[in-house]
């Protein structure tokens, strides 16, 4: 975490549909989100707030192609060159005999790479500290944050109106963090 | 345009002690948090109790075990392989139901099993590690049990051998065990974060926040834990049908009769769904009651896993039938002979007690009465487990006592310390399920949030208040 801390303007919204509508007003006029904190994932928010589609899935799909390669490579190189063994009769590099396992580590290596690749994109992990704008928003409120130092076009009062023209259930508190 | 269709039943119902109003995102926290959040009340310790007391009593026989070796069990020449795997696999089956319901049913877009699924994986995660006990009793050497990995052992560099289902296993199950694990965690994490800004305590605080891995529901962490979820959706899937395909490998790569049939891999996964949907359903409906779970865990989830009972349980059937009329039609008499002494032979009551628990008792979830009737779920889902181990046993056992040397023809028992390292497993089971229960959050609270707009009805839509009375009633029908 920097030291410098930025002033926010927090909004508090009860209801989902509410929530996306002024998403969509509020960018309309230019003011820009920080982020909004959901209970629940929101279906499409992130497409609201243009951002980008994440690029998990192929993340995940090269850490299963590395498994595959991995599980082959290995199964190859313990039976059929580092020990030959006969086993019923069967070629050394018997590759039927090779698919449960090769299988399975892409699963294995292909989900904890994706799962890692999620923790580490998105900062979390044991011991890390959540910058919480208000605590409600893991309980029943969406919360809105918008940075006041990267929305030099309008003051504090003017995007307070905006907020309060959109819906927001109580007066926008100013937050440092 | 929106259509919502009028027959289906409300996921989450409105609460009569709340004044019959629509239930609220902030109900679904109080009512969910309130259990981990509280002290332990008395009928909770009384079970981790007991559960302890059989912990203590298994963790005796597994020490005799694994002190005086596997000659303690009831095992001998002719059947060198029976109770232990019978409870291996039968845990295995029962592992499989909640990564079903978190997986296949997220992909078929099923809504209900947002209340279901947390227990339903933990449940599962705690039947694959009691599975994976058995394989560590069964070794009699456990500290060796590296030796099933893949590693140099200290003589040179012989490897595992990977021809054998046996190693497959090894993979298959600690794949399993941890991208459960991993699922079910990271659906976790929201719901760790809201008890931590909820929690008082400072201890508490510091371990869920430690836990919720700073967790604060940004959409840009939300749109991602939804892509993750789908692709672990994705690949857990095709997983839990390998799983047990692999553990019926075990037998089916052998050439001994009654094992050697090509029809055990989707038999064995039917079966697996069977068996851990009926434990799911032990489970559950236990935990609801005792954590007055009725608006969450409704008729409606009932209803459903019941019907899963009923087409998996007829998928078994079928295969019972299927596989006597393959060994009637191979025209193999050692095949032919298997399968006529598994239905007369001296195991005849474990061959009868497995058609009548699996093909029969279900046939019962035909009628909506029984499917939608607590008290015949409960028991139906235990005699439905019952039935799932005697077919373990009754394939197991009966395909080996009886080899093709009839000088050698001998009967297994098992003795006190089998008996009592299942009995470790039960004890530890539940030990396991009871501390899940009451540390951690036992409903997904996030999902069950993004159902509650589309899954509750409004007041007066056309659903009386006297229906509502009717349901709420049945639904808190006491079962002890």
């Amino acid at each position: 975490m920097s030291d410098t801390k930025k002033n926010f303007l927090v909004g508090v919204f009860d209801e989902e549909s509410v929530l996306v509508s002024a998403v969509h007003k509020i960018r309309e006029k230019g003011v820009k989100i920080h982020e909004v904190y959901t209970p629940y994932p929101v279906h499409d928010l992130d497409v609201h707030l243009g951002y980008k589609r994440t690029r998990l899935a192929r993340a995940a799909f090269l850490f299963a192609i590395t498994g595959t390669t991995l599980a082959i490579l290995m199964q190859t190189y313990m039976l059929g060159f580092a020990w030959p063994m006969i086993i019923g009769g069967k070629d050394f590099v018997s590759v039927p005999d090779f698919v449960p396992v090769t299988f399975e580590l892409t699963v294995l290596i292909g989900s904890l790479g994706m799962v890692a690749t999620f923790l580490i994109s998105n900062g979390l992990g044991p011991g890390k500290q959540a910058i919480m704008f208000d605590p409600r928003s893991t309980d029943d409120k969406y919360v809105m944050a918008i940075e006041l130092g990267n929305n030099t076009k309008f003051t504090k009062e003017q995007i307070t109106q905006i907020l309060m023209e959109n819906g927001v259930s109580e007066k926008p508190q100013e937050k440092e963090v | 345009m929106q259509y919502t269709s009028p027959v289906r039943e409300p996921l989450v119902l409105r609460q009569m002690h709340k004044n019959d109003r629509k239930t609220t995102m902030h109900d679904i926290t109080d009512d969910i948090c309130r259990q981990v959040e509280a002290a332990p009340n008395m009928r909770w310790m009384i079970a981790l109790g007991i559960s302890l007391v059989v912990l203590a009593w298994g963790s005796y026989t597994l020490y005799r075990t694994w002190f005086f070796g596997i000659g303690e069990w009831g095992l001998n020449k002719t059947v060198g392989w029976a109770w232990d795997i019978t409870n291996f696999v039968w845990w295995v089956g029962i592992g499989h139901a909640g990564t079903l319901i978190s997986a296949v049913l997220l992909l078929f877009r099923q809504k209900w099993r947002a209340s279901i699924n947390r227990s339903a994986e933990a449940m599962t995660i705690f039947a694959v590690l009691c599975a994976g006990s058995f394989i560590l009793m069964h070794m009699g050497r456990p500290w060796l049990a590296h030796w099933a990995l893949p590693l140099p052992n200290t003589y040179g560099s012989l490897w595992v051998n990977f021809n054998s289902p046996l190693v497959w296993d090894v993979f298959a199950i600690s794949t399993y065990l941890t991208v459960s694990l991993v699922f079910w965690y990271m659906g976790l994490i929201p719901d760790l974060a809201t008890i931590r800004e909820r929690a008082k305590n400072p201890i508490s605080k510091f371990v869920y926040g430690l836990m919720s891995f700073g967790w604060d529901g940004s959409t840009k962490t939300w749109a991602r834990y939804e892509m993750m979820s789908l692709v672990l959706a994705g690949v857990s899937t095709p997983l839990v049908l390998s799983v047990h395909t692999i553990v019926s490998f075990d037998f089916a790569t052998s050439v001994i009769p009654g094992w050697h049939t090509t029809i055990f891999p989707p038999y064995f996964v039917a079966g697996a769904i069977f068996s851990g949907f009926a434990m799911v359903l032990t489970l559950m409906l236990i935990t609801r009651y005792v954590f007055k779970l009725e608006p969450y865990i409704t008729l409606a989830h009932i209803e459903s896993m019941n019907k899963i009972i009923l087409v998996t349980g007829s998928i078994v059937g079928v295969a019972y039938i299927t596989e006597f009329f393959i060994a009637w039609y191979s025209g193999v008499p050692y095949e032919q002979y298997a399968f006529i002494n598994r239905m007369f032979g001296p195991y005849w009551w474990a061959y009868w007690a497995m058609m009548s628990c699996n093909v029969i008792s279900p046939q019962f979830f035909w009628f909506k009465s029984m499917r939608t009737n607590i008290y015949a779920t409960f028991a139906l889902s235990i005699v439905v487990n019952i039935g799932m181990w005697f077919e373990r046993f009754v394939i197991i056992v009966t395909s080996l006592h009886r080899d093709y040397l009839p000088s050698s023809w001998v009967m297994f028992w098992p003795t006190y310390v089998d008996i009592g390292d299942y009995l470790f497993s039960f004890g530890f089971f539940f030990t396991c399920f009871f501390l899940f229960a009451k540390f951690l959050p036992v409903i997904n609270m996030a999902e069950v949030k993004t159902i509650l707009n589309s899954s509750t009805r409004e007041a007066g839509e056309e659903y009386t208040k006297e229906e509502h009375i009717g349901e709420t009633k049945t639904a808190t029908a006491h079962l002890f």
